[in-house]
């Protein structure tokens, strides 16, 4: 999640400070990714260095520094907006990759790795409907990412799903016992 | 916590014996409460109609016990079963069953009726059941004239009409878009948690998780549940 463009966003509603911007975060993203003080400094600054953002004035007696959108900042924002998200800039996905490795590593039991996961997704899945639930109707930004997440779950159990019949239907759901040759010299040494 | 309102001790179910023998259920315990919602996960084959089929006492068990409401199915005779299957339980299908000649109100009386209400009262409860799922000013549709969705509260009120207690559903939001899915869930959920009990089958794992506990079935075993879900002032309190 680009906290750059999301206090962008915020900025081009008009000026704020630090503050106000991580409460204003919180609350349009349904707290759904805290944000301490110190990262909306840090991302101000960085925003200034690169001419989006200027400091309007001197702090005032509180110390607090407002903040205003630069045109430059208000492009970035439009384009933000315009971009689709890319596979490739979310992180990998250790599931995929424990699971590909659990199908390989002898003694482990793949089938038994699906179900943690699919308790524990639909644990959370579970959770994630109750939040929907209490979640008041006009509350639209808060739902919004809430389904999001609701709709990623939901995804990954599917995938599990369909990995569980996929290699039930190859017979690779028992643990391999044998462990794949292993190279000669490995071999020697162990005599 | 008071008498479990659906109870599963050790139940299993063979049908064929010897060689051909295909064990559909195998030892599955299972209790739900009052007020609880419990989902039934498993692929397909893994036993979870099976299951419904024998809380509902639509079928036998070939090993262990039903009990419904504290009575044991088993032994109960075949008028006395109908009867509990009639007052206790009520079952919401994927195909509807709902009687095509009968408007809705008409359907959602019929089990009433045939329990012995008299048809003044029986329309009366069917009314209120059909104004709680939303489609009161649909009573005297037939199901031609209505809607998938709105045939599928029609169904859940036939259901929940009169006195019963659980629910049993098989796949309920089966041909339904995802906004009317969702309405028949919120439905489950809110008679749930007004006192009823409920068991829901379900392949899909964003229905399932409308329900309190998630159990998983394959091949006719139960191979875990999710437990109860955290209380939702815990959740808004972690993300505070």
């Amino acid at each position: 999640m680009s906290i750059r463009h999301g206090l962008l966003a915020l900025l081009e509603r008009g000026p704020r400070y630090g503050y106000q911007l991580r409460s204003e975060f919180e609350s349009a993203t349904g707290t759904t990714w805290p944000l301490n003080v110190g990262q909306v400094y840090t991302t101000l600054a960085r925003l200034e260095r690169d001419g989006l953002v200027r400091p309007v004035g001197e702090a005032d007696a509180d110390g607090r520094v407002t903040y205003l959108i630069t045109d430059t900042g208000r492009a970035e924002v439009a384009s933000w907006f315009a971009t689709p998200v890319q596979r490739a800039d979310r992180p990998r996905d250790e599931l995929a990759i424990k699971l590909a490795l659990a199908l390989t590593t002898p003694g482990v039991d793949i089938r038994a790795v699906v179900q943690t996961q699919r308790t524990a997704t639909l644990r959370s899945l579970q959770d994630l409907t109750r939040l929907k639930v209490r979640a008041g109707e006009d509350d639209h930004a808060w739902l919004l990412v809430l389904e999001a997440m609701i709709f990623q779950a939901e995804a990954e159990v599917r995938w599990l799903d369909h990995c569980e019949s996929r290699l039930a239907r190859l017979g690779r759901l028992e643990p391999i016992t044998e462990q794949a040759p292993v190279p000669t010299r490995a071999r020697e040494d162990a005599r | 916590m008071s008498a479990p309102v659906l109870e599963l001790r050790d139940v299993s179910r063979v049908h064929g014996s010897g060689d051909t023998a295909v064990h559909a259920l195998r030892g599955v315990t299972l209790s739900v409460g009052a007020r609880e919602l419990v989902a039934v996960m498993g692929p397909s084959g893994s036993g979870k109609s099976t299951l419904l089929q024998l809380a509902g006492g639509l079928d036998a068990p070939t090993s262990g016990n039903v009990l419904v409401e504290g009575t044991d199915l088993a032994a109960l005779s075949k008028r006395d079963l109908a009867a509990v299957r009639r007052r206790s339980v009520g079952y919401v299908f994927q195909d509807l069953n709902l009687i095509p000649a009968l408007t809705a109100v008409e359907n959602v009386m019929l089990p009433r009726e045939l329990d012995g209400v008299r048809s003044r009262a029986a329309r009366a409860e069917a009314l209120t059941a059909l104004e709680e799922v939303g489609v009161a000013d649909l009573a005297d549709r037939f199901p031609d004239e209505m809607s998938g969705g709105q045939q599928q509260r029609t169904a859940i009120a036939r259901a929940l009409v009169g006195p019963r207690r659980l629910v049993l559903a098989d796949e309920p939001t089966g041909a339904l878009d995802s906004q009317t899915g969702e309405a028949v869930l919120r439905l489950l959920r809110a008679r749930c948690d007004a006192g009823s009990s409920g068991v829901l089958v379900t392949h899909e794992a964003r229905h399932a998780a409308w329900a309190d506990r998630v159990v998983f079935l394959r091949d006719g075993t139960m191979i875990d549940e999710t437990g109860y879900a955290t209380p939702v002032e815990a959740l808004l309190g972690e993300r505070r």
